[in-house]
């Protein structure tokens, strides 16, 4: 009797201590928002725990396919989204694009140096301008994608220097590292004071910044994972982005 | 190898280069001092420098921000007097190797210096020769293969810093990008592939480092 009791014992510490945990893989520029409509989420369902994965999509995606126990992804473009979807990494019928951002380029908040306009990022006074590494993080994909079609690109690659996310643009920037820096317009209100926006690049130079958000195909909590993606693009998960400073979803973006 | 894995090899190089002679022009000298004099402040001499050793490499490099950053103690007068910043250069990847492969070469050579037997420097003291010369023609000499052993093993550090040099020097493409980054950045994009040959370079340089840094340390005893 007692053996069996101590096998049970075993196997009940076997399990986590919380049974119903949810691990959330998150582009950093959602941080802030994610957290406080993750908070909504576990109100709303005692007992569950969230874990955070902050990071840049596209490093995301690469922990994903590597096979990460992720139940929830949301992702800052729909590359990503699109590849593990090619791959059904991630169940297809649960995605939603739920939020959109816009681009921004800031400065140090004491900065003398003029970057006003895309052009001041030419002037010999601009010596450094961070950017997400285009390879991995959406912001820098962005970015680049607004330097070639504002016809600069290639002259101010050689002051660029990449970041791994979209917030360590935004540290470089708040430190003084570097003169100008492209990121969301979210990620700045996060510093207010410490950066200042300088412009914002023309909407029709980049692709529309869209955040899909679906279940990941390995998840073992399938059901508990898609209530979480319909409280995203619910009225107040939506509300809760609105005041973060995104803007809803455009009708047609997947 | 693709363009990028020589640029990142023939950088990572340059820096491991550069920072063992910059280890040995500081190095050396510390080394004796602290295995040869007492001083007011020599525990906490020796504490800084063995400090990255055993620090994670992002907090010594987070205090070389503080210190070398455009807004840093020693980056913000450097900047408003030059307009230079040593962060994102290649100086920043020389420096990173530099103070984390410092403790290697100072904690060696010592106990190499230390070892030497001082009734041999105090001939030398007795027919007449300053410590300086001493120090050059007779400790230095007899702890020689300690302190290669050192240098070795700073020059294998040095090729193999990774966090603090992403700190300080970023990790941009042709300019920071040291070896051990660019194996980083592949595997985050999944192109892992591309540099296995760097991976395998790397593993086989370091095993070689050991075997020379153990034969040395070896006659050094």
């Amino acid at each position: 009797m007692s053996v069996i009791l101590g096998l049970l014992l075993v196997l009940l510490l076997a399990v986590p201590a919380s049974a119903q945990e949810l691990t959330l893989s998150v582009a950093v520029s959602m941080k802030e928002a994610v957290e406080e409509i993750g908070a909504l989420f576990v109100t709303a369902h005692p007992g569950v725990t969230l874990r955070h994965n902050f990071g840049a999509s596209g490093d995301l995606q690469k922990q994903i396919e590597a096979g990460a126990p992720v139940d929830v992804f949301v992702s800052a473009a729909a590359r990503q989204m699109d590849e593990l979807e090619a791959k059904r990494l991630i169940a297809g019928a649960t995605r939603r694009p739920f939020a959109r951002n816009v681009l921004v380029v800031i400065a140090p908040a004491d900065s003398r140096v003029d970057v006003s306009r895309p052009d001041a990022l030419l002037d010999a006074k601009v010596t450094r301008i961070a950017i997400g590494n285009p390879k991995t993080v959406p912001v820098g994909q962005y970015a680049e994608e607004s330097l070639r079609a504002l016809g600069i690109w290639d002259r101010v690659r050689s002051k660029l220097v990449f970041a791994e996310n979209v917030r360590q643009v935004l540290d470089y920037v708040n430190r003084g590292e570097v003169d100008a820096g492209f990121v969301y317009t979210t990620d700045a209100a996060t510093r207010a004071g410490r950066v200042k926006e300088a412009f914002r690049p023309s909407e029709d130079t980049y692709r529309p910044v869209v955040y899909p958000v679906a279940v990941v195909a390995g998840s073992r909590r399938q059901a508990l994972a898609t209530e979480l993606v319909h409280l995203l693009v619910s009225p107040e998960g939506q509300a809760v982005l609105r005041r973060r400073g995104f803007q809803p979803s455009p009708a047609g973006a997947r | 190898m693709s363009a990028e894995s020589w640029s990142a090899l023939s950088l990572s190089i340059r820096v491991a280069v550069l920072a063992t002679v910059l280890n040995a022009l500081v190095g050396i000298p510390l080394a004796y001092v602290l295995a040869r004099r007492k001083f007011f402040g020599k525990t906490l001499l020796d504490l800084l420098v063995t400090l990255p050793l055993v620090l994670p490499p992002t907090v010594t490099g987070f205090y070389l921000i503080v210190l070398l950053g455009r807004r840093g103690w020693l980056g913000a007068p450097l900047y408003e007097a030059t307009g230079w910043t040593v962060a994102f250069t290649w100086w920043a990847a020389v420096i990173a190797a530099t103070v984390m492969a410092l403790p290697l070469l100072v904690r060696t050579a010592r106990a190499a210096i230390e070892s030497v037997d001082r009734d041999l420097e105090r001939a030398a003291h007795t027919l007449g020769r300053s410590e300086l010369r001493t120090a050059l023609e007779v400790t230095l000499p007899l702890a020689r293969n300690g302190i290669l052993a050192g240098l070795v093993l700073a020059f294998a550090r040095a090729l193999g810093e990774f966090g603090a040099t992403l700190m300080l020097a970023g990790n941009i493409p042709g300019r920071t990008t040291t070896v051990p980054l660019a194996i980083y950045t592949a595997v985050q994009t999944g192109e892992s592939g591309e540099v296995l040959s760097l991976v395998l370079l790397l593993t086989l340089l370091s095993g070689v480092v050991l075997v020379l840094a153990g034969r040395l340390g070896a006659r050094a005893t």
